[in-house]
């Protein structure tokens, strides 16, 4: 009893350090609900199923610990692409630094804005992902997200979009503790591609809810800033509609705890959705992907690719649920989520779930954790290779893995040459 | 070249010894053939040589032009100069067949204190290279040996041994798993870089490879010893009568 107590008692201290920010009626309604359906299912605790790997004590703190800022001494990611370049600073967005908010094919406005006006189509959609993703495993910090938000932005695709957006998210201030927000919809037919790169703050609870309406593609790449002591509670509430296309992919390198839920739902037929994530982690880190997708159409595709590179006690959590509905028919749900542990002291945590109520499906996942693989380091060493930078190769060709999931080749190379870098600095 | 004196060696993980006290002296130049029954402790030879985990050396030594290498890294017996062409080539999902080779040619430069090559120096060279080994510029681009053919994963052996310019070149079983014009294209290879300063160790089972790559001094092992020492002949006479008969000579 005691545990559900605090439960609650924890949400209504959320509540009120968190007030509503308002607006008109439809996001006032949005917001009440938001707050009644966090009160109902109360604040995650270490004792809820979907958080028994990953301690959510220090997210739901009253007072977020802070965080050193990074000293960046690399060029920011994305830097090489013609996008629309959006700036935060912890959390607010600052317009002085930014693009103007044009681009054909999208319509892009604030949030707080949109929360005071009556717009139809982010009134119909404004929480309505995240409150269906709240079944049947509860997402309190995305209730939360809902019920405080004022920050972040509407985006409403109608053509192919010129060029992509980038929210770029700076952390200045050591104790910043912040929430985000964005509502995307894609109408039919449309294209749009979303980066997103930066810390944002200490803590970070950012909420997206992508709607994709058919044959619509979404292209997502986001590169999780680098202060160690971040921590974030991230969600993705992706509907996919008839034909249409979903890809994400994350990566993540430090930061003490980060959370990234993604919760997919294929509602029309023959559609592809891909979630994948590139991790490494060094020293007091943990990192946790949770992924529910939910196939209730014919003949859609869902792919999971996570791979994590952890060491020093670095812990890295997987928990990827696939669950086909019954008439789901033709499903074809892959799922792979590996570890490779460069020491002792590491840990990997994972825990892949099917339930399947049809009949012709194919779901297939896997799991692995290991060491590096000695033969294939005997082999490059023998070539004349020292041994750190043969470790360095083999351990960004199994990050690779997951990179390659993202469909623009020159992003993807960005990615890349990230993560080399960041090798070769470690080594000073 | 290379001299190996006494050498004794066990597997770390049990106490078993495979190589009972070896000698062998392969001088600047020489092509010298091992040959054996299964078991005989060929293979750990030259990954003990090369400096594969695993093993303990429990008395005797090898030297590298004087030097000696046992207590040297893998990857410093290399940049010494020493390569091995494995019996089964490793295959590395995730890197590229090119970005391998230029890294290991460039790390093995910068160990000895030559300047790295340019991209445009080393693609130059690794074309010609492989042309004469027929490895088109889809195998350069592949993974390293991922999806190769048997053929195609010893021709990469020795495109690696051809950019990395060895003076001491172990081949171990270079000719398992080959057929008949594979073995003639791996041959010709090996022989195009035979020089003065340059010298080979050839591991094989069968006296075929040695039609092509012709040694000048052949040894029998076996029971973890170089049992015999002959010239091309004693290869021929193996062919022949097996190796029975020069097992019930040294029992």
């Amino acid at each position: 009893m005691a545990i559900v107590q605090a439960k609650y008692d924890s949400a209504e201290a959320l509540i009120a350090a968190n007030p509503a920010p308002g607006g008109v009626k439809w996001a006032i309604q949005a917001q009440a609900a938001a707050q009644a359906r966090l009160r109902e299912m109360g604040a995650p605790h270490r004792r809820d199923e979907y958080w028994k790997y990953t301690n959510p004590a220090r997210l739901v703190a009253e007072i977020a610990q802070p965080a050193a800022l990074f000293k960046a001494d690399e060029e920011r990611p994305f830097a090489e692409v013609d996008r629309l370049r959006l700036v935060f600073r912890d959390g607010v967005f600052d317009p002085e630094d930014s693009d103007p908010l044009e681009l054909a094919g999208v319509e892009i406005e604030p949030l707080a804005d949109v929360l005071q006006k009556d717009i139809h189509w982010a009134a119909m959609h404004y929480g309505q992902l995240e409150a269906n993703g709240q079944n049947p495993v509860p997402r309190p910090m995305a209730a939360l997200n809902t019920a405080c938000a004022n920050t972040g932005f509407v985006i409403r695709v109608t053509g192919k979009a010129a060029k992509p957006v980038s929210m770029v998210y700076l952390h200045r201030n050591e104790t910043s503790d912040i929430t985000i927000r964005h509502l995307i919809r894609l109408e039919e037919g449309t294209d749009f591609t979303l980066l997103e790169n930066g810390p944002a703050a200490a803590r970070l609870n950012k909420v997206m809810e992508v709607d994709i309406a058919d044959g619509a593609t979404f292209n997502h790449v986001r590169a999780q800033g680098r202060d160690h002591e971040r921590q974030a509670a991230t969600h993705m509430f992706a509907r996919l509609g008839k034909e249409s296309s979903f890809k994400s992919f994350t990566l993540t390198i430090n930061g003490v705890l980060t959370r990234n839920e993604a919760v997919i739902e294929f509602t029309g037929d023959d559609a592809h959705a891909t979630v994948a994530g590139a991790c490494a982690g060094d020293g007091d880190f943990l990192h946790d992907d949770t992924v529910f997708i939910t196939h209730d159409a014919v003949n859609c595709e869902s792919r999971q690719v996570f791979k994590k590179v952890l060491r020093n006690g670095a812990t890295g959590v997987f928990q990827g649920k696939i669950l086909v509905q019954p008439g789901a028919q033709r499903t074809d749900g892959y799922q792979i989520s590996q570890a490779l542990l460069l020491d002792d002291d590491s840990t990997f945590l994972a825990k892949p779930e099917l339930e399947i109520y049809a009949d012709d499906v194919a779901c297939s996942h896997g799991s692995t954790c290991g060491a590096i693989d000695e033969t294939a380091l005997f082999y490059l060493t023998s070539r004349g290779i020292p041994r750190t930078q043969a470790q360095d190769m083999l351990t960004l060709a199994f990050l690779g893995e997951a990179i390659d999931e993202i469909e623009d080749d020159a992003i993807a190379d960005d990615i890349h040459a990230r993560l080399e870098g960041w090798m070769e600095r470690r080594h000073g | 070249m290379l001299k190996i004196n006494d050498l004794r060696v066990a597997l770390k993980e049990e106490d078993k010894q495979i190589l009972k006290g070896v000698n062998l002296e392969v001088g600047a130049g020489e092509v010298h053939a091992v040959m054996g029954p299964n078991g005989s402790g060929k293979s750990t030879l030259s990954y003990v040589l090369s400096g594969k985990g695993g093993y303990q050396v429990t008395s005797g030594n090898a030297t590298l032009e004087g030097a000696d290498i046992l207590d040297l890294e893998p990857e410093e017996r290399a940049a010494a100069g020493l390569f091995l062409a494995f019996q089964y080539p490793v295959e590395i999902p995730g890197v590229g067949n090119m970005t391998f080779l230029r890294t290991a040619v460039n790390a093995q430069r910068k160990s000895r204190g030559e300047p790295e090559l340019s991209a445009a120096e080393f693609l130059k060279e690794v074309r010609a290279k492989a042309k004469s080994l027929k490895i088109d510029a889809e195998m350069l681009k592949r993974p390293v040996n991922v999806g190769f053919s048997g053929g195609e994963k010893k021709r990469n052996e020795i495109l690696q041994m051809a950019m990395l310019e060895p003076k001491m070149c172990i081949l171990d079983e270079t000719d398992s798993g080959l057929d008949v014009d594979a073995m003639k294209l791996v041959a010709e290879g090996v022989n195009a870089l035979r020089s003065d300063g340059r010298s080979f160790l050839v591991i094989t089972h069968y006296q075929r490879l040695l039609d092509h790559i012709k040694p000048d001094v052949v040894h029998i092992m076996a029971g973890g010893k170089i049992i015999k020492t002959g010239g091309p002949d004693l290869a021929l006479e193996v062919e022949t009568n097996g190796y029975a008969d020069l097992l019930a000579e040294v029992a």
